[in-house]
């Protein structure tokens, strides 16, 4: 027997968090940290997945994920400082003159 | 593959190899050096070709018909299940006399004009030109090109070679580029030879379609021309098209002059010894379809004929060097078509053969002028050079000698076989080459009386003409002893003889038996004779007694004038041809840009106004909206999966 549900039920709830973080905060920082819970709730979910076949490939795609993930987390920090220190405020909103 | 097929190869590989290697590292690497990867692979190349000849001419004389006739294939490039053959495109090659004498004359001019180029392209203090790396490696993709057409065992290889070395003749004649006058030129030089291409490519296309096969092993066979039957005249006609082209005979003649514009190394090279002849080589390779047609040959005879009487007229009226001696060079092709239509395609060979010698060395000589006058080129303009450049004058002194047909000098033996041979034909063509003969001398000792004797007259700007450095001088000097001596290969007996060794290959053209041509001596003695008389009258008229000269200009305006606008062909075609056309193009363009451009715009205005729209109203700039839509899309997919699983 397997938690296997359960980890794909927990895995969806952190995704759906992160999804109405993401459309309701306006601090950058926060959209952020929203995007990365999203992350883990689709590494949790891969994990189980590999749980319920009982194979080792979701974990190791999970470790895949990870890196890119840690990567992506450097760059995009570096990016927030970047836009902090041009705007001096961390609102969106700021960067509405953006669009095309 | 056999082993004349891999030497053959090798001599391909050798020059195109120079081209890559020059045109890719040039500019960066190779710079100054340029020039020897080059030399390097032309003179291995000759080398070669010198060694297939040798192998050639081992064959014994009883295998010889066979063996000569035979293809040698060395790649099959593409196969379809079209025709009786089940592929039929292969890169063949024909190795035998013609390809061979082609191959030494090719090489060893391209040689001595690579040498000289090295000196021509740079200035008086040993700067290069701009586009140094860019010259050697066009020219040793030209050498490449004029390889693959007189090796080619087919015609399409033929048609490739013969494209290929427009398209060099294209790149260098507008090798100054940012010149108005030299773009123009290349463009005209490749729209004429287009016309005659053509025809060239709708002769191939008959012959495909006629004997369903393109090697010459089948289509000169008794069994190809067979199949050829009552085509022969259309075809022969065809293919002529595309020699009259190339080789700037009437009324095709106009580019050749204009592609003076171009390096003067180039000049000699190309628009003189080698690519100009490629129609003459043509026309004696499909000697087998030609002499199957009586007419085609009397067409070829009467353009020949027509084109060196023509071209020798306007030479004798021109007053810039390079013009004079371009005039020359076509009314020389013209003898060469001549031979050619007289049934001694052998003789067309061997002047073909002792011109690429002496012509290249005059081009050479004019380019060693130019050099030292800073360009100048206008004969009005500067004179007496004889003192000033000792060694130019002497060469081109030989080089005159042997295009006027001076006794015993190369130009001499094979010019006279070609008259007799168009005397034996019949007496029109006949008195019309010696006529020829005689205005040949004259013109040519009119350039060199006016340039390198008389009082010396410099152009302004131009302190002292000095002679040219010895990258220039070598060249000039080993052409002509070229120029001197190339006859003795058409007059020598035993087996080195030119036309010994043509005999086999040429068979089809039944051209006169050797002996009939040596004993022939009250004839040789009339065309030695005229050609010291026109030698002679040059130098009175404009060295003895130079009124003469302006008194004959004042005398005849009309014909003066004529001669001087070149018979006004050009403005005739510019009238009737290029006007028009150019009026249809600024109409269509015309059309495109307001009519069709307007109902495309007005056409997708709709979608273009949608699309604003939606980027108006979408496109708000808050990721938050954005992350929105995103989100919709997901659940939209979510759901559409849900619904259908």
């Amino acid at each position: 027997m397997t938690y296997a549900p359960q980890l794909m039920v927990l895995g969806a709830v952190l995704f759906a968090l992160g999804v109405v973080g993401f459309l309701t905060r306006r601090n950058l920082i926060v959209m952020f940290l929203c995007t990365e819970i999203m992350f883990q709730g689709i590494l949790l979910n891969l994990i189980a997945m590999g749980l319920q076949r009982g194979n080792v490939s979701g974990q190791a795609l999970g470790l895949f994920v990870l890196v890119v993930a840690a990567v992506e987390a450097g760059l995009g920090l570096a990016i927030v400082v970047l836009l902090y220190r041009r705007r001096g405020t961390l609102d969106a909103e700021s960067w509405m003159t953006l669009r095309g | 593959m056999t082993s004349s097929a891999t030497l053959a190869t090798a001599i391909l590989l050798l020059p195109a190899g120079a081209a890559a290697l020059v045109g890719l590292l040039g500019p960066r690497l190779l710079r100054g050096r340029s020039h020897w990867v080059v030399i390097l692979a032309v003179g291995a190349a000759l080398a070669l070709s010198w060694r297939l000849f040798e192998q050639v001419r081992a064959v014994p004389a009883e295998a010889r018909a066979e063996e000569y006739a035979r293809t040698h294939t060395v790649y099959s490039w593409f196969r379809a299940d079209v025709g009786e053959r089940g592929h039929w495109f292969d890169i063949d090659f024909r190795i035998d006399p013609l390809t061979c004498v082609m191959l030494l004359t090719v090489l060893s001019v391209s040689l001595l004009v690579v040498i000289y180029s090295v000196g021509y392209l740079r200035d008086h203090h040993g700067r290069r030109e701009h586009g140094y790396e860019r010259f050697f490696a066009f020219l040793a993709l030209f050498v490449f090109s004029m390889c693959t057409l007189v090796l080619a065992g087919n015609f399409i290889l033929l048609y490739v070679g013969w494209e290929l070395v427009g398209l060099c003749s294209y790149l260098l004649i507008g090798f100054y580029y940012p010149r108005p006058s030299a773009a123009a030129a290349a463009q005209k030089a490749f729209l004429v030879n287009r016309v005659g291409d053509l025809g060239f490519g709708l002769g191939i296309l008959v012959i495909y379609l006629s004997c369903g096969d393109l090697r010459y092993e089948a289509v000169f066979s008794e069994a190809g021309l067979a199949r050829l039957d009552g085509r022969e005249t259309l075809v022969s006609l065809l293919l002529l098209c595309g020699a009259v082209g190339k080789s700037a005979q009437l009324p095709l003649h106009v580019w050749l002059p204009d592609a003076m514009e171009g390096p003067t190394p180039v000049s000699a090279l190309i628009h003189a010894a080698t690519m100009v002849t490629a129609g003459v080589y043509m026309v004696a390779r499909c000697g087998a379809i030609f002499a199957e047609s009586a007419t085609a040959m009397a067409v070829v005879a009467t353009i020949g004929a027509a084109t060196a009487l023509f071209a020798a007229t306007i030479a004798l009226a021109q007053t810039d060097l390079k013009r004079v001696l371009a005039y020359s060079t076509i009314s020389q092709l013209g003898y060469m078509f001549l031979g050619l239509g007289a049934m001694a395609s052998d003789s067309a060979i061997f002047h073909l053969f002792t011109h690429a010698f002496f012509k290249a060395l005059l081009f050479l000589g004019a380019g060693s002028v130019m050099h030292a006058l800073h360009g100048e080129i206008d004969l009005r303009r500067f004179g007496g050079l004889g003192r000033s450049m000792p060694v130019t004058a002497a060469t081109f002194w030989i080089g005159g000698l042997a295009l006027a047909g001076f006794p015993l000098l190369s130009g001499f033996w094979s010019k006279d076989e070609i008259i007799h041979a168009a005397l034996m034909r019949s007496p029109w063509l006949g008195v019309t080459a010696q006529v020829t003969a005689f205005l040949t001398a004259f013109y040519t000792f009119r350039m060199i009386f006016l340039a390198f004797h008389g009082p010396r007259r410099l152009p302004e700007g131009v302190e002292h003409a000095h002679e040219s450095g010895r990258w220039m001088i070598v060249p000039l000097l080993l052409l002509s002893l070229g120029a001197v001596g190339a006859g003795a290969a058409g007059v020598i007996p035993g087996d080195l003889n030119l036309h010994e060794q043509l005999r086999t290959v040429l068979v089809a053209m039944n051209h006169a038996p050797r002996d009939e041509l040596l004993e022939s001596f009250p004839l040789m003695a009339l065309s030695g004779g005229l050609a010291v008389l026109g030698i002679g009258g040059a130098w009175f008229v404009y060295r003895r007694r130079p009124i003469l000269a302006m008194a004959a200009a004042v005398l005849w305006p009309r014909a003066a004038r004529v001669l001087r606008g070149k018979y006004f062909i050009d403005e005739f075609y510019d009238a009737l041809i290029v006007r028009p056309l150019r009026r249809l193009g600024r109409v269509c363009y015309g059309t495109d840009r307001f009519g069709i451009d307007t109902v495309l715009w007005l056409i997708t205005a709709v979608p273009r106004s949608l699309g604003f729209m939606l980027k108006e109203s979408l496109q708000q700039g808050a990721l938050q909206g954005y992350a929105m839509g995103m989100v919709v899309g997901l659940l939209v997919i979510v759901v559409a999966v849900l619904a259908g699983g």
